[in-house]
Parts: C-alpha cells; sequence; structure tokens
C-alpha cells in the first residue's frame, strides 16, 4: 500500500539546537498512527517538519510526491495542522474561525459546515461567540472543526488531550477515531498520554532524542516491556 | 589596543589641520558637522546605548539653541560662556522627558517623541515675545575658524566625556539595560536612574549642538528646529551606526556636507536630496543595521576587539518592547 | 471599582455627546465650530484608521502615512490639472494608492522586516518619510498649490445656522470610506484572512493564508484611506497643498489611534471625531488656546493618555504575542 506520507531520515533545528536527527516514518491512507515520546523528544517538531512551519531537512513525500514550502503550501495540499495550544483564533467568533478552515478550499459550500455541526452540534448556537471566551475542550473541538472544513487528506494533531480533564479528553479522541472510520482521514497523532493514543491509532512511533527509537503496529508497543514501564506506568 | 590609538590620533590631528587649509565658508561647514557630532553623539547615547528612541532631538536643539539666542541676544552674555548654561538646561530638560520616557517602550516612545518634535516649534512660535517667534532672532557673527575651533573643541570634550563614561559602572550598566532588562534589574543596577540620566546626558549634548548651531547660522528661529532636523539627526545616527562610538563622524560628515557636495555638483537637485537620504536609511535598515559602524571594521580590517567592544550588540537587542 | 470602570467609557462618549449636542444647541458658533472640528476629525479618523490598520497587523506605527497620503493627494491634483473630472480623480487616485502602497511595502518594508526587530522597521517607516516627502518636492516642488474640492463652496442653513456643504461632505465621505472598510473586513473572505493574519499569524500560516501578503495588502488598503484623508484635507480651509501638508494632521492622526486605543479602528474613528470637535471648539473658546498650540496639546494629550489608560478607550489589555 502506497504510504500518504513518508518521511526520510528528516532532520530540524531550532537555531543551533538540533531537534531532529534523522526521523523516518510513514503514514497510509486511513491510518491513526500515534508518536509517542518524553517532553523535549521531538514529537512536536516532527508535526512541524512536515507542515513546513519549520525549516527542515531529509526527504519528505505527500501522497506521492515531495513536500515543500511553508505551511501555506501544506495546507492547500491537503494537510491540515492542529498545533498545540489549539491554535483557535481567539479574538474572531467561533463561526469565523471555521471560515478560516476552509479558506483554502476554492469549491467550498453550505456542506461542509453542515458536516462540522453535524458533529458538533453545540457549535451553531455558538456561532458569534469569541472563541476564546470558550473552554479548553471546546476550543480543541472547535480546532478539529476548523480542520474538518478544511476537507484534508491528513490530519495532524498536537497535544490535543494537554490540559483537559480526562472525559473531555476521551472525547476528543473518540472523535478521532469516528472521523477516521467515518471518512478515512488519515491522522498523525502527537501525545504524551501513551495509554489513550495507543488505544485509538494503528501504528505507534517511539521517540526519543529526535529519533525513532521504536514502531510497530500500537497493540504490539503496548505490550512493549520497556513501553509499558516507562510511558504506561506498569 | 595600539591599532585603536594610532587611529584617533590621526583623526584628531586631521580634524585639528584641515581648517588651515579650507576657506572660511568652508570652515563654518566644518563646524556645522562639529554640530551634528554632537547631536547623533547625544542620540547614540540614548537610543545606541540604552534602547530608547528618540526622533525629538532636534527639541533639545531648540532648547539650547534658544538658550543661547535669549541670552546673548535680550541680555549680553558671552556666547561661550552660554554653553555651560545650555548644557545644564538640556541635561534638566532630558531627565524631564525621561521620566515618563521610562513607561513607554520601542514604538510608542518613537510616537511621543516625534510628536514631541513638532510641539515644540509650535510652542516657541507661539511664545514669539520671548523668542522672536517667526522673526526670529540675530546673533553676532563669527569667523569661520573661531566656529569650526569652538565646536570641535566641544565635540572632543563630549566625546572624552562619553568614552570615560562608558568605560566604567555606568557603561556597563547602560549596556545591561539595552541587552536585557531583566537581567540588569537583577543584578541591581537601577534601569531607571540609568536610563534618565542617559536621556539626560543626551539631552545636554543636543542643547550643546543646538548653541553651536545657532551661533554659526548667527540667527534663530523656531523652523530651523523643525522635524526636519531631528530626522535628519537619526539619519546621521543610523548611517553612523547605532551603539557605536567609531561611525559618528562619519555619520555628521555625510549629513551634512553629502548634501552640499551633491548639489553644488550638480548631481542632483535640492529637493532630491531628502529622496537619496530616505533611500539610504531604508537601504541601511535591510542591508546593514549596524550602520557604517559595522562597514567600516571591516574595511579598516579592525581586529576583532574593536569591534566588538562596540557592538556587543545589534538592533536585534534593541527589542525594547 | 471595576464593576463601574466598565461603563466609565461608555459614558464619557455619551457625555461629550450630549455636550456637544446641547451647546450646538444653544448657540450657532457652537453648532458651526462642532461641524467644522467633526469634519477635521472625519480626516483624523480616516488616517488613524490608517495608521491602526498597520499597527495592528505588524505592531509597527507607520510614520510615513502623512507622506504616503500627501503623496497621493499630489497625484489626485496632477490628474485634475490635466483635465481629470473631480470623481474620476479621485476614484482613480484611490486605486492607484491601494497599488502603491501595497508596493511601497513589498519594496521597502519588506526586506527590512526580514532581517530586523521592530526597531529597525520603525527605522525604515521614517526613511519612508523622508523619501515620500521628499519626492513631492522632488517631483512638484515646494510651492503652495490649490486642490479642488469635490463640494461647491455653499452653505446649508439649518435653522438659521450655516454649514458649509464641504465641511458636511468631509464628515460623509471619511465615515462612508471607514464603514466601507469595515465592511470588507467583517463580510468578505479576503478581509477575514486579513484580521486572521494580523491576530495570530502562526496560526492563519497553518490554514493556508499567505500571512505576508495580507500585510502588504494592509497597507494598499491604509494608502487609500490616507489618500482619502489627504485630499480631504487639502481641500479644506486650514490645510494648503506643499509637501509636508500631512505633518500637523499626523499627530492629530496619532493622537486619535492612541486615544482610540491603537488596536482599534472604532475607537480610532470616535477618538477622532472627538479630537476634531473638541480641539476647534477649544480654540475658539479658551482665549490662550492660539492655534500654534493646537498640535502641542494633542500632543500632551497623547501622553497623557499612554500613562494613563495605555490601551486607549476602546483597547482591551489583550495577551500580546511575544
Amino acid at each position: 500500500m502506497a504510504s500518504l506520507l513518508e518521511l526520510r531520515d528528516v532532520e530540524a533545528r531550532y537555531g543551533p539546537v538540533r531537534a531532529l536527527h534523522g526521523v523516518t516514518l510513514t503514514v497510509g491512507k486511513g491510518e491513526i498512527v500515534a508518536i509517542l515520546g518524553a517532553n523535549g523528544a521531538g514529537k512536536t517538531t516532527t508535526l512541524r517538519a512536515i507542515s513546513g512551519t519549520v525549516k527542515r531537512d531529509g526527504a519528505i513525500e505527500f501522497g506521492g510526491k515531495p513536500l515543500r514550502g511553508g505551511p501555506e503550501s501544506a495546507a492547500r495540499l491537503g494537510i491540515a495542522h492542529v498545533p498545540e495550544g489549539r491554535g483557535t483564533f481567539s479574538e474572531l467568533t467561533v463561526w469565523e474561525n471555521l471560515r478560516l478552515g476552509a479558506y483554502t478550499r476554492r469549491d467550498s459550500s453550505a456542506a461542509d459546515a453542515q458536516r462540522v455541526l453535524a458533529f458538533f452540534p453545540w457549535l451553531e448556537e455558538r456561532r458569534n461567540q469569541q472563541a476564546g471566551t470558550l473552554s479548553g475542550g471546546e476550543q480543541q473541538m472547535l480546532a478539529l472543526g476548523r480542520a474538518m472544513m478544511q476537507r484534508p487528506k491528513l490530519l495532524l494533531v498536537d497535544e490535543p488531550s494537554l490540559g483537559l480533564a480526562p472525559l473531555v479528553a476521551a472525547e476528543c479522541f473518540r472523535n478521532l477515531q469516528v472521523l477516521n472510520e467515518q471518512e478515512g482521514l488519515a491522522v498523525l497523532l502527537v501525545e504524551q498520554n501513551a495509554r489513550s493514543s495507543l488505544a485509538v491509532s494503528h501504528r505507534a512511533y517511539l521517540l526519543e532524542t529526535g529519533r525513532v527509537v521504536l514502531s510497530g503496529n500500537s497493540d504490539e508497543i503496548a505490550s512493549h516491556e520497556g513501553v509499558r514501564r516507562s510511558y504506561l506506568g506498569y | 589596543m595600539r591599532a585603536k590609538a594610532v587611529v584617533i590620533g590621526l583623526v584628531a590631528l586631521a580634524i585639528a589641520l584641515i581648517p588651515f587649509v579650507l576657506s572660511d565658508y568652508h570652515r563654518s561647514q566644518g563646524a556645522d558637522v562639529a554640530v551634528y557630532a554632537m547631536a547623533i553623539l547625544g542620540l547614540n547615547v540614548v537610543t545606541g546605548y540604552t534602547g530608547q528612541i528618540s526622533i525629538g532631538h532636534g527639541a533639545f536643539m531648540a532648547l539650547g539653541g534658544y538658550t543661547t539666542a535669549i541670552l546673548t541676544h535680550d541680555h549680553g552674555w558671552n556666547d561661550i560662556a552660554t554653553l555651560p548654561i545650555a548644557l545644564i538646561v538640556g541635561f534638566v530638560a532630558g531627565v524631564i522627558v525621561g521620566v515618563p520616557a521610562l513607561r513607554f517602550h520601542g514604538a510608542y516612545l518613537a510616537l511621543l517623541t516625534f510628536a514631541f518634535a513638532l510641539a515644540v516649534p509650535q510652542v516657541a512660535k507661539n511664545y514669539s515675545h520671548f523668542t522672536g517667534g517667526t522673526e526670529g532672532l540675530a546673533l553676532p557673527t563669527h569667523s569661520g575658524l573661531w566656529l569650526y575651533g569652538v565646536g570641535w573643541a566641544c565635540v572632543a570634550v563630549i566625546y572624552v566625556f562619553t568614552w570615560y563614561l562608558l568605560r566604567g559602572r555606568t557603561g556597563r550598566a547602560f549596556r545591561a539595560t539595552r541587552d536585557s532588562a531583566v537581567a540588569a534589574a537583577s543584578s541591581g543596577v537601577s534601569l531607571a536612574v540609568y536610563k534618565t540620566f542617559a536621556f539626560g546626558v543626551s539631552a545636554a549634548f543636543a542643547a550643546v549642538a543646538g548653541s553651536i548651531y545657532v551661533l554659526v547660522n548667527n540667527f534663530v528661529n523656531p523652523d530651523v528646529f523643525g522635524l526636519t532636523l531631528s530626522l535628519y539627526i537619526l539619519i546621521g545616527a543610523v548611517v553612523a551606526g547605532l551603539g557605536s562610538l567609531w561611525g559618528i563622524l562619519v555619520g555628521a560628515a555625510f549629513v551634512q556636507l553629502l548634501p552640499i557636495g551633491l548639489t553644488s555638483s550638480n548631481v542632483i537637485s535640492a529637493e532630491g536630496v531628502p529622496v537619496l537620504f530616505g533611500a539610504i536609511v531604508i537601504l541601511v535598515m535591510a542591508l546593514v543595521p549596524r550602520g557604517s559602524a559595522e562597514v567600516l571594521g571591516i574595511v579598516l580590517g579592525l581586529p576583532n576587539r574593536i569591534r566588538s567592544s562596540h557592538d556587543s550588540s545589534t538592533p536585534h537587542s534593541l527589542e525594547a518592547r | 471599582m471595576s464593576a463601574y470602570s466598565r461603563f466609565l467609557v461608555p459614558l464619557f462618549l455619551v457625555g461629550c455627546a450630549i455636550f456637544l449636542l446641547i451647546g450646538s444647541l444653544q448657540s450657532a458658533l457652537f453648532a458651526q465650530l462642532t461641524v467644522s472640528g467633526l469634519a477635521n476629525g472625519g480626516i483624523y479618523a480616516s488616517l488613524a484608521v490608517a495608521l491602526v490598520l498597520i499597527y495592528r497587523a505588524t505592531q509597527v506605527i507607520n510614520f510615513a502615512q502623512g507622506a504616503i497620503a500627501t503623496f497621493t493627494t499630489y497625484i489626485a491634483w496632477q490628474l485634475m490639472t490635466w483635465g481629470m473630472s473631480y470623481w474620476a480623480a479621485f476614484f482613480l487616485t484611490l486605486g492607484i494608492a491601494f497599488v502603491g502602497g501595497t508596493l511601497l511595502e513589498l519594496i521597502t518594508i519588506r526586506p527590512v522586516e526580514r532581517r530586523g526587530n521592530i526597531l529597525t522597521v520603525v527605522i525604515a517607516t521614517l526613511g519612508v518619510l523622508i523619501l515620500v516627502e521628499g519626492s513631492v518636492g522632488w517631483i512638484w516642488g515646494a510651492e503652495i498649490r490649490f486642490m479642488p474640492s469635490a463640494f461647491p463652496a455653499r452653505f446649508i442653513h439649518v435653522r438659521g445656522v450655516a454649514f458649509s456643504l464641504q465641511d458636511l461632505g468631509t464628515i460623509g465621505i471619511s465615515v462612508a470610506s471607514v464603514v466601507i472598510l469595515w465592511v470588507l473586513f467583517r463580510f468578505t473572505k479576503v478581509g477575514l484572512a486579513m484580521r486572521a493574519a494580523a491576530f495570530r499569524p502562526e496560526a492563519a500560516r497553518l490554514v493556508g493564508v499567505r500571512v505576508s501578503w495580507m500585510l502588504s495588502l494592509g497597507w494598499g488598503l491604509a494608502a487609500v484611506l490616507g489618500a482619502v484623508a489627504g485630499m480631504m484635507a487639502a481641500a479644506s480651509p486650514s490645510v494648503l497643498l506643499q509637501p509636508n501638508m500631512m505633518d500637523g494632521v499626523l499627530i492629530y492622526a496619532f493622537a486619535a489611534a492612541v486615544l482610540g486605543g491603537l488596536e482599534s479602528p472604532a475607537g480610532a474613528v470616535v477618538a477622532g471625531l472627538l479630537i476634531g470637535a473638541m480641539l476647534n471648539l477649544l480654540g475658539s473658546y479658551v482665549s490662550w488656546v492660539t492655534p500654534q498650540l493646537l498640535l502641542p496639546t494633542a500632543f500632551v494629550l497623547m501622553l497623557v493618555v499612554l500613562l494613563v489608560k495605555p490601551s486607549g478607550l476602546f483597547g482591551r489589555t489583550q495577551v500580546r504575542r511575544v
């Protein structure tokens, strides 16, 4: 199966500090892939390297073609990046945030909005509310809704459960699963919460100090001795 | 260290000897260069060294200029005697401006000083019984040599004073406030005092510059100290390179002599000069934000030590936000 | 304190409105001064919104805004001198201003931004100020010229008070241009993208907005507003068409922007109108406030606002992007 996204020996740096020392991974169509690792392992940087937010070396292919340029072109190619902190526009309304999701689409229509509202019905009544006044969980859902408006082929999600109560976080992961099953949306998920992300993903990669040290099916990884001790706590 | 001393010596010698080969007219232009050198040096102290941008130095020059003008014109003082008074007036004004300036950084301070530069001439016009209004006040003339001598003597004094100031504890404090407000505060440096002091010193220099300026022109009226003057001082400082003592002479010569050179040799009309200057400012900001200090350092091949002691930071640390 | 402070600003504004209204009803002179003051205020407001547009997006104070306005006004003058009708020249100038402003940002500011920090960009705008104002003098010379007005030199009489058509027209055009801009920002895709780019450039890039283009567009729109302000100013009796004509207006516009809150276009409009009206009244009714002291008064106003409530009348203390 030709993979949707392929990274080969990707390196990235912040000024003089190298954050990624050669990351190799793939995401297939319709897969949910998790990236695990401790703080500073390079998980966020990997997503940034893909969307082009940070400069990188090495090969990245998306849909079989080399991926170049900044986030603006990645968005146009069908990659939706929901960054750490959600990236919602706090000063704009809920509705305006959603509209921005469809910015790169030439053919966006009311149907897109309907889809998103079907998923998150509560957004309808809060249309004109300033996004900054929503709760953390609501902003996360708004960010997801905005990404949906883009009709992406690949969704990059960075630490969605950060700052959310466990129940709310769980709902977030459920949403990702449903999106994946219903629409075949490929997801690359970065999470510190190893247990939840392994539960929801098909495959996973473990990063340490900017390198992939372990990869495989999520259930295999979940039962891996080292992973269990360091990341799952038992 | 040796190389530096030699260069300074040569430059000083050149400045001292040049007037003897120049006509009287050119000598007074040399005095104008001295005026700009002082004002630019002042601006450099406050902007280059403590990171407080000021586009209002023309106003401080106005204070000094009017002090000298009023004292000589209305009260018959000796011109040179007015200089220390102008210095004090400038310093006090600088401190008065410097105190509220502490509250503002970056663009806001630029905004306020810009408005200040435009407001002061208006005030001068208004209280015309005091200042002579738009008709202005006329002053006694002096020979070009006298002006040149007095002007550059002041420059020398100010330069030495500044060099001495920046070497010691004050200088370190200045650089600390510019480079990192947090670090400076936590190391016990009283930011407020040093920044205000810097403003006072810089305004004092500008005031003396204003006094000499008025003497060179033997005339003063509010329009002389308009926005254009403040902008030209800034241009000179930009070309000189903020945060450096070296480039100041280059900056001053640039602002004063280049327009004259270009217009008298008909390369460019008088109206074209601002266009050129504006373009140069933009180019400098885009290409070499550190100004001629950077270029000079490279051209003269000065050893790293000299360069680094002046520009231990670039405008990047004028981050005053 | 904070429970009531929400009402202070609206209360203050309502108070001002009532003051102006009652005064106008009582005295013909007051009414005339108010209206002509509002006309000046409309000019300040237009320029102030231009300043806010750029500041909101980049934290840069565009010192060249007035000079750009002057340049575009001279273009309008030139077109009219060549025989074009007023409104044709007016709209063509707006178009030229848009293109010119966009190009100006691209050529002069973009290269600097790439390199330096805010302060370098601010100095660059000063460079643009010198360049553009110098260009006006270079191309057209420094003599004072006469700028035709859109409106005939007639008066409208309401209840025995004469209001100049010029003043009323100026108020109308200034308000209209700001409203049109508002519509643009609120209801179009581009306007939304510009706002997104101004508020959160990084997040905007992620949704595909080309932030640097939005910036150039912002300069273009600001130049259009400046052109409107300039053309209205040159036609008004108190400003003459000469190279430095907008220097003073710029200060009043700054004061309006600061008073309204540097990030609030609505604030800039309200503050601009207010400053225009109040200064005009002040100049007439308070004897020691001579015409020369109006500008220093505006300066003092700016200083006080920045010391007391830096976020202005309408600003919120927003979380600054670092």
